[in-house]
């Protein structure tokens, strides 16, 4: 069984390279139980490529990923039953009605039928998708299609959140929504990681919080920690450079 | 902007072959093969000079109108339409329309098939060379035959298209409008066949053809050879005729599609209707059964498979009809079971990346194999078992039954028993889900073809015993026998089915992240 007193996740020297170019290299981060944890980096920089191989969705070079303690490559099934996914650039079953998605999820986590019904018009009533349950998912909008993910994610009723761009495209009202639920769900002991490009979301958000680049961790820790007396976004752009201050080429100025 | 389409066309080839070598090795046995091909065509049609009129009129018209129809049929069901240059992706550039026609007929052309149809048409004017007249009239007509070709498939890829854009088409209907289209090869074989049993009378069938669209631009030439002028020029006119409502109806296809975006149309059911989910044993397995019987039913990609399914019914009644024997009839059962069994030899595929979810949810590889499998059971036996009564019944041979029921579970259950195996294996491009289901995938071809080609050897390599009982049967034609295939087909296609399937879930329990890396990057390629 998973150990008590074990983080929620915790990533030991996780590497992987893709043919010349190394995605994450040696990277090792500790996530508690029960907070909110960020993950920031620029275009490029590993966010992606790291959560995949904390939950088992593409295997490490070489590392491992502990989920409350259990080696989730030495153990997968048991290990993903802990985690609730929302992975980015994969796709859905998509010729599924939003309730046969959420449903599909369920089942195929060994949930009784009457259970995941009941789960399942919860979330959908929770998420705003009523209306839409009867709808084919490859027919919603993108950020319809984000909160269908998420209550897949949500339907087995994980200890830990493992979202990836979970607020792309989300329309703000949602955005809040979603925002509220995983508050929630932190409060009552979840553990949530989420990856963002929008600062100030993470800034309010989230405890804690990593920044990635190079597939390497430059600085993590909590939200105050980590952005000292300027805002995160300002400490994420020295951190990480990058920035030009050119108005673009002549030619675009034009019009 | 032609010239810049036409470039397009070949940089795209030349990426796509950097990416994969097996492509490349396609690419060069297919021109090996082509360029065979044009050296035994070419030696035909030089011999053909010296042969009477009649003759190489014959030849070259038969030959020609079968290259016709070749070009517009064979694309929908055998290799998919390449669509490298994919409208739908051209349609945020200001081209205007006639440029597109030309760029996209002109890359049309840059194929091995094309390039090889190009110079046989242009070289039909070397069987003409002692009338100089003809020769040239074949090289005209040649050039129009080949747009004709070119056009054509275009068109009817367009028309497909525009279809596919519509949802009631993008389902189960839009394969079905097809099924004729398909079946017109053998009816026309068919009707060939009854016609013309002895080679007396293909001349007359000659004469035929040249009036029709698919023959008269070859047969312009053979008329003008012998002093025919007005049938000539009316043929002449057929054919370009011909040429010019393909370019409408394609212009047309062409218009709408670059307007229409492919995905339209919601289709909702009520909320609390979860369809098969409801129906199907509320567990891991029973789910992924659940799913899939859903995508048989919405996904066209699937229902592809079962075009097959009314096909072998009518070329086998066809050919017992035409004296082979009453008994291949019979076999119906067995080969749509052999054809069924491995229709989803890399099912995964299908899923994409959307197999992801089978990943995160920590699905075991069991559930997984046993609900597809179990999905492919459920579509797949009920049509197994009518194929194999209905003829014996339609021919009376009760006696029969045990030997093919026995054939067809050894060719149904040695497939699902492979399937189990390689499905957890081979990936392999597909069209992506709500694309055109008679596309060709980038990549495709030749790997895709091998590995379909070695799940076919299996599958006859497992059945082989049960063959041979049923072989023995009808030749010492003995009852004993049959009863003997009906055991060994259950017995040992059953004991395969259950390694496979043991097989199957522990190789994706091993694998099933490599096997999303590789989905993951198939799409990246598309």
């Amino acid at each position: 069984m998973s150990d008590p007193s074990a983080p929620a996740l915790q990533l030991n020297r996780l590497s992987k390279r893709f043919g010349d170019k190394i995605a994450v290299n040696d990277l090792s981060l500790t996530v508690p139980t029960g907070s909110f944890y960020g993950l920031v980096g620029p275009n490029g920089a590993g966010k992606t490529t790291t959560l995949s191989m904390a939950t088992g969705l593409l295997r490490p070079d070489a590392g491992q990923s502990l989920v409350h303690g259990i080696d989730l490559w030495r153990e997968p099934l048991k290990a993903k039953a802990l985690i609730g996914n929302l992975s980015d650039g994969v796709k859905l079953f998509d010729r599924l009605t939003g309730e046969q998605l959420v449903t599909y999820n369920g089942l195929l986590f060994g949930l009784e039928r009457a259970e995941v019904a009941e789960r399942v018009a919860d979330l959908l009533r929770l998420l705003d998708l009523e209306q839409a349950a009867g709808t084919l998912v490859v027919d919603y909008s993108a950020g319809m299609t984000k909160k269908i993910a998420l209550a897949c994610a949500l339907v087995h009723a994980p200890r830990l959140l493992v979202l990836d761009e979970p607020f792309e495209s989300v329309d703000p009202v949602s955005a809040a929504n979603i925002r509220d639920i995983l508050a929630g769900y932190v409060q009552n002991g979840g553990t949530v990681i989420v990856s963002s490009h929008v600062m100030d979301l993470v800034q309010r958000m989230c405890d804690h919080v990593a920044v990635v680049a190079n597939g390497q961790v430059l600085v993590a820790g909590t939200v105050d920690e980590v952005r000292g007396d300027s805002t995160l976004e300002d400490r994420f752009v020295e951190l990480v450079g990058g920035r030009t201050h050119a108005e673009g080429p002549e030619w675009l100025r034009r019009s | 902007m032609v010239a810049t389409l036409v470039r397009l066309r070949l940089l795209v080839l030349r990426n796509s072959l950097k990416r994969s070598p097996w492509q490349l090795v396609a690419v060069i046995i297919g021109g090996l093969y082509g360029l065979g091909l044009l050296v035994g065509v070419l030696a035909g049609l030089i011999a053909l000079a010296f042969a009477p009129v009649e003759l190489t009129s014959t030849v070259l018209v038969l030959v020609g109108a079968v290259v016709v129809l070749g070009w517009i049929v064979v694309p929908l069901f055998a290799f998919g339409i390449d669509q490298t240059l994919d409208p739908a992706r051209l349609s945020v550039f200001p081209v205007p329309l006639n440029t597109l026609l030309a760029g996209l007929t002109l890359s049309g052309v840059l194929g091995v098939p094309g390039i090889v149809t190009a110079i046989a048409a242009v070289a039909t004017a070397a069987s003409w060379i002692r009338s100089p007249l003809a020769a040239v009239a074949a090289v005209i007509g040649g050039l129009i035959a080949l747009l004709i070709c070119v056009v054509g498939s275009r068109a009817v890829s367009a028309l497909s298209t525009t279809l596919q854009s519509k949802r009631r088409f993008r389902e189960l209907g839009g394969v079905l409008v097809f099924i004729p289209i398909i079946l017109l090869g053998p009816i026309v074989i068919g009707l060939g066949r009854t016609l013309a049993v002895s080679a007396e009378q293909l001349p007359e069938i000659a004469r035929i053809v040249g009036w029709t669209p698919f023959g008269a631009p070859w047969a312009v030439a053979a008329d003008v050879a012998i002093g025919d002028w007005v049938p000539a020029l009316v043929k002449l006119v057929i054919a370009l005729a011909t040429l010019a409502l393909l370019l409408v109806v394609w212009r047309a296809a062409l218009a709408a599609a670059l307007v229409t975006p492919p995905a339209s149309g919601a289709k909702r059911v009520a909320k609390g209707k979860t369809g098969m989910f409801g129906l199907l044993p509320a567990t891991p397995a029973g789910a992924v059964a659940a799913r899939a019987l859903t995508y048989w039913r919405r996904d066209p990609r699937y229902a592809r498979q079962l075009i097959t399914v009314p096909l072998v019914p009518v070329l086998l009644w066809f050919y017992s009809a035409n004296g082979s024997g009453e008994w291949i009839f019979t076999l119906t059962g067995p080969i749509i079971a052999f054809f069924l069994g491995i229709a989803l030899y890399a099912d995964i595929s299908f899923d994409g990346t959307a197999f992801a979810t089978h990943v995160a949810d920590g699905v075991r590889g069991i559930d997984d194999r046993l609900g597809r499998i179990g999905a492919l059971a459920v579509i797949s036996v009920p049509l197994v078992l009518l194929g194999t009564i209905v003829p014996v019944a339609v021919i009376d041979a009760w006696d029969r039954l045990p030997m093919l029921l026995g054939l067809s579970a050894a060719a149904l259950l040695s497939g699902f028993a492979v399937v189990s195996v390689s499905s957890a294996r081979i990936v392999i491009p597909v069209p992506q889900a709500g694309d055109n289901p008679f596309k060709s995938a980038p990549g495709a071809g030749f790997t895709t073809a091998l590995s379909g080609f070695a799940t076919w050897g299996i599958v006859m390599l497992l059945t082989i015993p049960a063959v041979v009982l049923a072989v023995l049967s009808l030749a010492l034609d003995s009852a004993l026998f049959g009863w003997l295939t009906l055991a060994v087909g259950l017995g040992l296609g059953g004991g395969l089915l259950v390694l496979g399937l043991r097989l199957g879930g522990a190789l994706l329990d091993r694998s099933a992240p490599e096997v999303l890396s590789r989905l993951k990057s198939l799409r990246s390629a598309a």
